[in-house]
């Protein structure tokens, strides 16, 4: 069991940190106390078209030879520390540190370059785990309750057009920092209740395409199909969830010939790409946020909508905390994804993106 | 002295004389001397096939293993001698069928599934839907769509492929090895379960023409029955360059069972032997391996899958990828432990490497290749229940093809004596008096229920899994842990050790 939270401004316009903490707060009896996160996009304007690093490392030797590993490949515009304030209940054990880095000119792919920058960090320098990698974003998290997790990073003086949080109850895989949620890769966060029973499947599956799962949680191999499927196979996002929890053949059979077509096309090529097993995970990557259940759904997800905002959580109760009228909410049915885009003017004025 | 195999043990208190035996027996073993007025039991000559046990009225027969073959030797065991024996008198090579009966340690029987616990739900199949369609032949990397925010339209053209209900699927078997009535049984089967069934390579009888798309077609390097009207009448067509049983060979049906029936089918003259040569006679290399392929798919105007099918051999996962590279939509992969209806016991038994090590390093190979994708993998050779298939199934296979366990749905009792023409089930024979004792309606109702059966049992399993679709499942290592197998065993398999 764990307690997943999202709101998203459609039209870009920030939301203070408090918000999603109380959303969290609300499901206070979802956690133990091993890892809690947040996801906050829009927070660094000012370096917007860097990568924002946050990078967590267990002792200045480490720090040292991150920074020198990142000097011979890209350019560090800025660094600074992460703010945090002493918390009796999270006993300190990484410095954080920000990292604005401009991968250099000429290269083929950046955002395949940097992938590559942010899992040699991770493989290579010990005592070193990037916790976020993507542009005008960053992540925040630790081992905790996310009360605790949102003091230690003064979460609530943060204001950002999307959040993403997340409270564990771990059950596979040990509670340490970088197996906190949100697990994040560029621009992709994702948090994620529930277990994955495919994930030797679709591990596999991403692997034949460069990806390293190495994080020893299954959430980052959602956070990778993400990024195949939408960036790299250029597919639209309302395919990429039917890909992720597709619809049973016998509906298929019975749709009409081009959409029949269409989505066993989906499932002969993806087949690979289903997540199978208990889940309801929040995805964002600045651009939308996506909720998405398994197709049985085996795990809680609500979602309400209002005039700017779109919410996402685990219980209504989170939802309730933060707004007292939604214009409308509702539990997806399995398979059904809710999906929040951020509005084109915004789009192209907040992530300089022209689609 | 050569030691019969097996004993014949009638009660004489329940024997009526009736020679019912007599008559079933298709070895001679049971015989009527007329003189004396009764019947007499040449221990010699059975096979062991418990046709007479099954026949007897008054259930007076029973067979067993003769007790004298047991090793007196560590080295020189009792087959050994007695293979020592019959070489001395014939001084050729030993004939047998079936797969191996040597006793190589079955690494599906090191492997174990896991099951959900708490933390993830197991599915109740009965009351949820359990998905086991499974789609066989190539498929693009990238599926191109246009949309212009609302609807979307598929670019891509995918295929061709075959789709089955069921992974397991009916291996080849060819028409002369085995009986009209058994082709038939079979092609019904396959048929009823949404699945498909190999023609083997000795062409298709008309008759069942009405079953062919259920029907993978086979091209061996004999070509018997290939037609265009063959090619194209199929689901899909295979290109067997070799088989588990006798990698490197060809095969031999002898004169006896080419009768005019299968002389038509497979377009060859009645009576004379059908020799399969080991290699194909245009087929030196990959390349041409490529052309034919290529030749295939024109022929069939692009609209049939070609798999190939290769023994699974030390270089197997090199090879494999070859195949893929040359244009094979699939590739089956044919195990150490898989049957045949006749084989020099050497190659049987000596040659080719398991199944279970052969599926593994495929999978990791097309996927170091970048191309699993554009192939799907078919396990076959010794898949004995729908355990076996759940893991071939997770060690990287799309599907499986099962030949022996439909046999014996049908009623072969693995005697291993189909080279002889004689099968007493009226299975791998073309003796009229035998094949009548086959009823194909009867027959594919129980390969169907056999099926039927497994897919109940892979559906349980999943549920277990909680997986709910059978793709989650395929090259799924996560979900097996192994006892008893060395670290290079593990690596090879990419399992985990139980525990871990
Ligand atoms: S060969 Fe078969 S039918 Fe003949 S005696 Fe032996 S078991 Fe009976
Ligand atoms: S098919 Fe017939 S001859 Fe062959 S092993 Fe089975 S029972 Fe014996």
């Amino acid at each position: 069991m764990c307690g997943i939270a999202g709101i998203f401004n459609r039209y870009g316009k920030p939301i203070q940190g408090t918000e999603i903490i109380k959303m969290l707060n609300a499901m206070y009896n979802r956690y133990d106390g091993r890892g809690a996160g947040f996801a906050a996009y829009g927070i660094y304007p000012e370096y917007k078209e860097y990568y924002a690093l946050h990078i967590y490392v267990e002792n200045e030797e480490s720090k040292e030879s991150v920074e020198e590993y990142l000097k011979g490949c890209v350019d560090i515009i800025k660094d600074d520390k992460i703010p945090t304030r002493n918390v009796k209940e999270i006993p300190k054990k990484y410095i954080t540190w920000k990292y604005f880095v401009k991968p250099p000119e000429n290269i083929k792919n950046e955002e395949d370059y940097m992938i590559d920058v942010v899992m040699y960090i991770n493989d290579y320098i010990d005592g070193a785990f990037v916790a976020s990698s993507g542009k005008n974003m960053g992540v925040f998290k630790a081992v905790g309750y996310p009360w605790h997790v949102a003091k230690l990073f003064k979460i609530e003086s943060y204001k950002a057009y999307c959040w993403l949080g997340h409270g564990r109850f771990p059950t596979n895989t040990p509670g340490w920092w970088g197996g906190a949620h949100p697990f994040n890769i560029l621009n992709w966060s994702v948090v994620h209740n529930g277990e994955i029973s495919s994930y030797g499947t679709n591990k596999r599956y991403v692997e034949m395409y460069g990806y390293k799962c190495r994080l020893l949680t299954d959430t980052e191999v959602v956070a990778y199909l993400f990024d195949l499927l939408y960036r790299k196979h250029k597919l639209p996002l309302e395919l990429v969830c039917k890909i992720l929890a597709p619809p049973f053949w016998k509906h298929i059979d019975k749709m009409p010939e081009n959409e029949r077509e269409l989505y066993s096309a989906l499932r002969v090529v993806y087949g690979a790409a289903m997540l199978n097993g208990p889940f309801a995970i929040i995805v964002s990557n600045g651009e939308f946020m996506v909720g998405l259940n398994d197709r049985i759904k085996l795990r809680p997800l609500v979602a309400a909508r209002d005039e700017e905002h779109t919410y996402i959580a685990s219980e209504e109760a989170a939802i309730k905390e933060i707004v007292s009228n939604p214009d409308y909410v509702y539990a997806p049915i399995a398979g059904e994804p809710v999906i929040a885009k951020l509005e084109k003017e915004v789009l192209v004025e907040l992530l300089g993106v022209k689609k | 002295m050569i030691v019969p195999e097996y004993k014949i043990l009638v009660d004489k208190e329940l024997c009526i004389n009736c020679r019912r035996c007599v008559f079933e027996c298709s070895f001679g073993a049971h015989v009527y001397d007329e003189k004396k007025k009764k019947i007499v039991r040449l221990h010699e000559k059975c096979v062991g096939c418990f046709r007479c046990v099954a026949t007897c009225p008054t259930k007076a027969i029973e067979i067993i293993r003769n007790p004298m073959l047991f090793d007196r030797h560590h080295t020189w065991k009792a087959r050994y001698i007695r293979d020592i024996k019959i070489q001395a008198n014939s001084g050729s090579v030993i004939l047998t069928a079936t797969g191996t009966d040597y006793d190589y340690p079955s690494i599906f029987d090191r492997l174990l599934i896991d099951a959900c616990q708490v933390t993830n739900p197991p599915i109740d199949p009965l009351r949820e839907p359990m998905e086991t369609r499974v789609y066989i032949g190539r498929k693009p990397d990238v599926i191109d769509v246009d949309f212009n925010g609302e609807k979307v339209k598929l670019k891509t053209k995918i295929g061709p492929y075959i789709v089955a209900e069921t992974p397991i699927m009916i291996a080849h078997m060819s028409y002369g090895a085995l009986s009209l009535e058994a082709h038939k049984a079979l092609a019904m089967a396959a048929k009823e379960c949404g699945t498909y069934m190999g023609t083997g390579e000795g062409g298709l009888h008309k008759s069942l023409y009405p079953y062919a798309d259920h029907i993978i077609v086979q091209v061996a390097s004999g070509r018997f029955g290939v037609t265009e009207e063959y090619l194209k009448v199929g689901a899909a067509i295979e290109i067997k360059i070799g088989q588990g049983a006798k990698p490197g060979i060809g095969g031999h049906l002898p004169g006896s069972k080419v009768t005019k029936e299968i002389s038509e089918t497979r377009m060859i003259p009645e009576g004379t032997d059908a020799l399969s040569p080991a290699p194909h006679h245009d087929i030196y290399s990959i390349e041409d391996l490529a052309r034919l392929i290529a030749a295939l798919k024109e022929a069939t105007r692009y609209k049939k899958p070609v798999f190939v099918k290769i023994a699974a051999v030390h270089n197997v996962a090199a090879i494999a990828v070859g195949i893929a590279n040359a244009g094979a939509d699939a590739i089956v992969i044919d195990g150490l432990r898989g049957g045949t209806g006749a084989t020099p016991q050497i190659m049987r038994d000596h040659v080719g490497i398991p199944i279970e090590f052969a599926i593994a390093s495929v999978d990791r190979r097309l996927r170091q290749e970048k191309i699993r994708n554009q192939v799907s993998i078919i396990a076959s050779g010794g898949i004995r229940c729908a355990a076996d298939v759940v893991k071939a199934i997770a060690l990287g296979a799309d599907a499986v093809y099962i030949g022996t366990a439909a046999l014996i749905a049908l009623g072969c009792t693995v005697c291993k004596r189909c080279y002889t023409g004689k099968c007493a089930w009226g299975i791998a024979t073309q003796d009229p008096r035998l094949r009548k004792r086959l009823n194909p309606e009867e027959g594919a109702r129980r390969v169907a229920n056999l099926i039927k059966a497994w897919t109940h049992e892979i559906k349980e399993v999943m549920g277990a899994l909680g997986i709910n679709s059978i793709e989650s499942l395929r090259g799924n290592r996560d979900r097996l842990r192994a006892v008893g197998l060395t670290d290079a065993e593990l690596r090879v398999l990419g399992v985990k050790v139980a525990g871990d």
